[in-house]
């Protein structure tokens, strides 16, 4: 933001709101870090790091959403620092999420571990993806620092990839599930991984979504390609 | 185009509006359409020509030697502007109030029948059914009905207020104006006045000047942003406060200074 506010106050409170943002962020990305990890080298240390931070990230999210209602009910937002805020409120909602993706990835690593882990199964390609919702997630975030509506627009637009690997992965654990049906314990686990894997995507999205709301104030979830390229014309 | 947009209708319309106090040139060129039975906003810093353009409206300005107006204002088809225009009519149908409220010295009744008297013959029951019918739209009936040959200047800011609504009121124009309003008023009053802009849209077309920015986007359905005698931005009023076209716009609007 160039311009300064006549309230330094203000603006000093709108800058460290959006600096806990980006904090939670580097957060929720060190515990997809810690995913990842999991993944390739299937840690139970790992996952108990992730099951760790989610704490953290539970808290950040309590503690952003009152510092954005005390700016609301004191300041009365209008326009940009407006649509900054109710953007600031969905992203931190998606950071959340992300947060108990994360979660729910490491548990599953932990049930697939006590099933045995069998060898068998495809578990490296999804810490390729894993680290690919990773990327989308930093992306989103690094968009919504600088307000960067074409990297935002990218983000949503890269999506599509993290919803064929899923779909790829899908089909090909079902023919291991029809080839040996003692796989099938397993491989529900890796199911359910690899979606919350994709939902991961999702989310990053969203991120993308709550920076071109607030750049254009434009709200260009649920739209269609071509209406979020007219958007940005 | 939506329905609303096909239907409205302009009460004023601004057409390359100059006006100088003096050789000081404080309205550049404006352009600008009020809608009929909608309530229009004038927002800026002070000195941005807001009130001005306000006193144009009913030729508040003539009053004044030296100060003079150019271009076009048509309120149904006639121009404001025009030399010949009859000013104590055109001022019985577009009504003004200011920042403080200005009653009569003379009783509360007194201060409704008084600008009545000057256009119209009413008989003294016609004139009691008026006063009535003025003070209830104003608001203040309940509160005054009692005491009605009390001094105006006997009620709080706030009633005073709403009395100087009541006397614009009661002369029945089709347009009001009114100057920063609640400027000298508690946020109770404040609020009542707002609540009494909103049931008065109904029956005239309201144009408020305010510094308080919050007000004009609980009041209005349109905004005009004023920058140096210029109308900068004018649009509806969510559209104005939520995602404004023009960067000054939002600047002013959010508290900052470029």
């Amino acid at each position: 933001m160039s311009d300064k506010h006549f309230s330094t106050q203000f603006e000093s409170e709108l800058a460290h709101v959006t600096a806990r943002v980006l904090e939670m962020g580097g957060v929720v990305e060190s515990q997809l870090r810690q995913c990842i990890h999991a993944l390739h080298h299937l840690s139970t240390e790992s996952t108990g790091q992730v099951l760790e931070i989610e704490k953290k990230v539970n808290m950040f999210e309590l503690e952003i959403d009152h510092e954005i209602i005390s700016i609301m009910s004191r300041r009365q937002p209008t326009a940009r620092d407006l649509r900054l805020l109710i953007g600031i409120s969905r992203v931190i909602t998606n950071l959340e999420r992300a947060g108990d993706k994360s979660t729910r990835i490491a548990r599953m690593v932990d049930k697939f571990i006590q099933s045995g882990a069998p060898r068998a199964l495809p578990v490296k390609s999804l810490g390729a993806s894993a680290q690919l919702a990773a990327t989308q997630i930093h992306r989103s975030l690094d968009a919504f620092a600088r307000l960067d509506v074409q990297e935002a627009l990218a983000v949503i637009n890269d999506d599509d990839q993290l919803d064929d690997e899923y779909e790829a992965y899908f089909r090909e654990l079902s023919t291991y599930m029809m080839e040996d049906s003692r796989l099938i314990g397993s491989s529900i686990h890796l199911m359910f991984l690899a979606k919350a894997i994709e939902r991961i995507g999702d989310l990053a999205k969203n991120i993308a979504e709550a920076t071109i709301y607030v750049v254009k104030g434009t709200d260009i979830r649920h739209s269609t390609d071509e209406e979020r390229r007219s958007v940005l014309q | 185009m939506s329905e609303s947009a096909v239907t409205t209708k302009n009460a004023i319309e601004v057409r390359n509006l100059q006006f100088y106090y003096g050789s000081f040139h404080a309205l550049k060129s404006v352009n600008l359409d009020i809608v009929e039975g909608k309530v229009t906003a004038f927002i800026g810093p002070s000195g941005c020509g807001k009130s001005t353009l306000l006193r144009t409206l009913n030729r508040m300005y003539s009053l004044y030697p030296g100060q003079r107006a150019e271009g076009t204002i048509g309120f149904y088809g006639q121009n404001i502007l025009d030399p010949k225009q009859d000013l104590n009519l055109l001022r019985a149908r577009i009504g003004m109030l200011f920042q403080k409220p200005t009653p009569f010295p003379m009783s509360i009744y007194d201060n409704i029948a008084f600008g009545v008297k000057l256009y119209e013959k009413l008989s003294r029951a016609e004139m009691d059914e008026r006063v009535q019918w003025a003070l209830s739209k104003a608001a203040l009936w309940t509160e005054v009905k009692d005491k009605l040959k009390q001094s105006g200047l006997s009620l709080s800011g706030g009633q005073q207020q709403r009395l100087c609504i009541a006397r614009s009121v009661a002369v029945k124009p089709s347009v009001l104006l009114l100057d920063e309003p609640t400027a000298s008023l508690d946020p109770i009053s404040t609020g009542k006045i707002e609540e009494l802009v909103h049931e008065l849209k109904k029956d005239y077309t309201i144009a408020i000047v305010t510094h308080n920015m919050q007000q004009a986007a609980r009041c209005s359905d349109f905004t005009a942003y004023m920058y140096l005698g210029e109308l900068m931005e004018y649009g509806a009023t969510e559209q104005i406060f939520f995602k404004p076209k023009r960067t000054e716009t939002e600047d002013y609007i959010t508290g900052r200074f470029g």
